[in-house]
């Protein structure tokens, strides 16, 4: 992990004595309401429902141990005793008070944790994939690149004060597990002719009113080049970028009024003044930042011996067996693992993590993966490098506190937003309906005869659970003051992405139960072979759902 | 009035700003930040005039100046609301692009905690809004005492200094 220096650390805890200074100045009435609601978002604290929000950032998803621990402390005494996994990677605290903010910011601070830039019109936390650096299907470790992002986003002076959020994304794998495709920029990690790392650049992709998968505007950019290359995109978007309508002011929004082409050749003219200077990174800055995410001390570990271990202890419990089956992934490394804690069991809100989980899981860290942790877009936890002889004891540690639902990438592993129950913005609950499919749905045979199945629920149209990209979505929408649900089918946020187009008027809360069932049985009889959910909806498309949902209904 | 600061005082504002002008008025005497269209619309009539200054709007760009700079000794960018950013790129593309070098003030909604980045970005003279403190603009500037990217104050991007 990349661990702060003396300059990092300064610079953090000048940023703790600014906002508290700013604070004080608010509650003393010197900053007004409106004034002080940047400064307060860019370090992570809205007002919701019920109280205020912070959201902590968690950068590119990685945590060591001691922070997770930090983050548990801070849970018991600034919050209920529990905190929510954000769908890009943060960490959410439901219940702070306004004025501890200062304080609790400082208790980050002191593990190299902060709330910077995870709210407001700037640079938010870049996210990636949660197997980075151990993923066998990649190409090269995105991480370091992340933290290269991470820091020229940092307080970029020209940059805090966009026409909108902003969002970038990086991913190094043959799989897109970031969803680059529907980041405001997007990267994907390329070689280019000589072998040499490149990036292939989206750019205008996005979910909210109005979902945009990203349109590429250079296939190789040679790794130096990139944050001179940033830098121009963000200029362009910065002046041009509408600021008389919040609902159109996204990056996705200007390229499409503009033109792929014609913003394309904006960035270029923009690129050619600013490429080769001073912000084209060095070697040095290169490999800095690479030794930050050197591989472990990896044991040389006999594959055959560890394989042979698992088939035994799997025979002799079937509930270990399958948990092996769903929840664990292969690693780069012979005899390694990567394992996913499941934050989805029932009735407990998607994502959502007790303190006392998060003390056991930094043990399970120490223990067994090298003290980090990770967290992902689908509101789980990864432990990334765990020995296959320790995945028996680590499995029994996890059952105990609730952390082994075997449902990683499966129907009730729901991608869930706090909705109604606290975000300021819903139209609808999202919780509550994600509890009534994880009951309905209780079947764990039925579930896994579906295969893979991203469901995805917002309780609004801002998007935060990405219900556009979920293979089946829920959103909800206000009806006269009443709470609905619209279902939309076909989204996926792999290379292949694709956005989901809605099914049909929607649906009271209490009927969703019914229609999902509809829609699964209609899958299940159209499907061929093994065919996964998008495959058959692609091939089969809408309306066979569509008539037996709304034949059903009437 | 606005306050004006400058390397960290508050000095008196011998220029005067003229929020409009209209097309067949006289240019009035002194040293005057004329609106851009005054000087689109005027330019031979004040090419050689002395102590001539112009302020851009959040949406007038600085390309439309750029080539008039050296007959010019002072200019301005107009933050309707502070939270209206396209100043600060306006800023950078006056000072490293077009490589302006005389005052550059930042005028209208011109807050203390905007100050640093104000700052970052090439302004060197703040019309600071009449309601602010002066103390906390001061402290303000000294916010950080690194920075990570390079921009007009600092050409050098952290990376190669560490
Ligand atoms: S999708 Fe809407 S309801 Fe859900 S968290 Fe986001 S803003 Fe709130």
């Amino acid at each position: 992990m990349y661990v702060y220096d003396a300059i990092d650390q300064q610079m953090l805890d000048e940023r703790v004595q600014q906002y508290r200074g700013q604070t004080e100045r608010f509650l003393r009435g010197e900053l007004s309401e409106t004034e002080f609601l940047p400064l307060r978002l860019q370090n992570g604290l809205y007002i919701q429902r019920l109280a205020p929000m912070l959201r902590v950032c968690i950068p590119y998803g990685m945590l060591s141990s001691a922070q997770l621990r930090k983050l548990a402390y801070l849970s018991r005494h600034y919050d209920k005793g529990f905190a929510h996994i954000s769908t890009r990677q943060n960490i959410q605290y439901n219940w702070p008070r306004l004025e501890q903010v200062p304080d609790i910011l400082a208790e980050l601070a002191r593990v190299q944790m902060h709330a910077i830039q995870t709210s407001g019109n700037c640079i938010r936390n870049v996210t990636t994939d949660q197997y980075a650096g151990v993923a066998e299907d990649e190409l090269e470790d995105p991480r370091p690149w992340c933290e290269i992002v991470r820091q020229w986003a940092t307080f970029h002076p020209e940059f805090a004060y966009l026409p909108r959020k902003f969002k970038i994304a990086i991913c190094g794998s043959a799989s897109d597990r970031a969803a680059t495709q529907l980041h405001d920029i997007g990267l994907e990690l390329v070689r280019d002719a000589n072998g040499e790392t490149a990036f292939r650049v989206l750019v205008g992709g996005g979910l909210g009113r109005t979902p945009v998968i990203a349109t590429p505007i250079h296939e190789c950019l040679p790794q130096q080049h990139l944050l001179t290359y940033l830098e121009a995109i963000l200029r362009i978007y910065n002046q041009y970028g509408r600021r008389d309508n919040k609902y159109k002011a996204r990056i996705k929004i200007l390229v499409r009024a503009m033109g792929a082409e014609k913003f394309r050749e904006k960035v270029d003219a923009e690129w050619d003044v600013l490429k080769d200077g001073a912000a084209t990174l060095t070697e040095d800055a290169i490999a800095r930042a690479k030794a930050a995410f050197t591989r472990p001390a990896y044991d040389s570990l006999d594959p055959l011996a560890a394989s042979t271990a698992l088939r035994q202890q799997s025979s002799a419990d079937p509930g270990f067996a399958n948990w092996l089956q769903r929840n664990v992934q292969p690693h780069q490394v012979a005899g390694y693992s990567i394992v996913n804690l499941s934050l989805k069991a029932t009735g407990i809100a998607p994502g959502d993590v007790s303190a006392e989980q998060m003390e056991v899981i930094a043990d399970m860290a120490d223990n067994w993966s090298m003290g980090e942790i990770r967290t992902t877009h689908q509101q789980n936890l990864v432990l990334g490098d765990v020995r296959q002889s320790d995945l028996l004891s680590l499995w029994k540690k996890a059952v105990e506190h609730n952390l082994a639902t075997p449902n990683i990438g499966y129907l009730t592993d729901i991608v869930c937003c706090p909705g109604g129950d606290y975000c300021a913005l819903a139209n609808a609950v999202s919780i509550p309906i994600a509890e009534a499919l994880q009951r309905r749905f209780d079947d764990l045979d039925y579930v896994y005869d579906l295969g893979r199945i991203d469901l995805n629920i917002s309780g609004c149209m801002n998007a935060c659970s990405h219900h556009h990209i979920g293979h089946i979505g829920i959103l909800g929408v206000d009806k006269k003051g009443r709470e609905y649900y619209q279902v939309s089918l076909g989204g996926n946020a792999d290379k292949d992405a694709s956005l989901g187009k809605i099914l049909g008027p929607a649906f009271e809360p209490d009927e969703i139960p019914d229609v999902i069932a509809k829609i699964l049985e209609t899958f299940i009889e159209l499907r061929q072979a093994d065919e996964p959910f998008i495959a058959t909806y692609r091939r089969v498309g809408m309306s066979p759902f569509k008539e037996r949902v709304y034949a059903t209904i009437a | 009035m606005p306050q004006l600061l400058k390397e960290g005082s508050i000095v008196a504002d011998s220029w005067r700003l003229q929020s409009q002008l209209e097309d067949a008025a006289p240019v009035p005497d002194g040293k005057l930040i004329l609106p851009l269209g005054a000087w689109e619309s005027r330019r031979d009539q004040l090419l050689n005039r002395p102590d001539t200054g112009v302020w851009l709007d959040s949406d007038e760009e600085p390309s439309r100046i750029a080539d008039d700079l050296e007959h010019l000794d002072l200019l301005a960018i107009n933050f309707p609301v502070f939270s209206d950013g396209r100043g600060y790129s306006y800023a950078r593309l006056l000072r490293e692009r077009y490589a302006y070098h005389g005052e550059l003030r930042a005028i209208g909604d011109v807050l203390v905690d905007q100050l640093f980045f104000l700052k970052r970005c090439g302004f060197d003279a703040f019309a600071l809004r009449d309601d602010q403190d002066i103390e906390a603009a001061k402290a303000a500037f000294g916010a950080f005492s690194e920075s990570y990217q390079a921009a007009t104050d600092q050409a050098v991007p952290l990376f190669r200094r560490r």
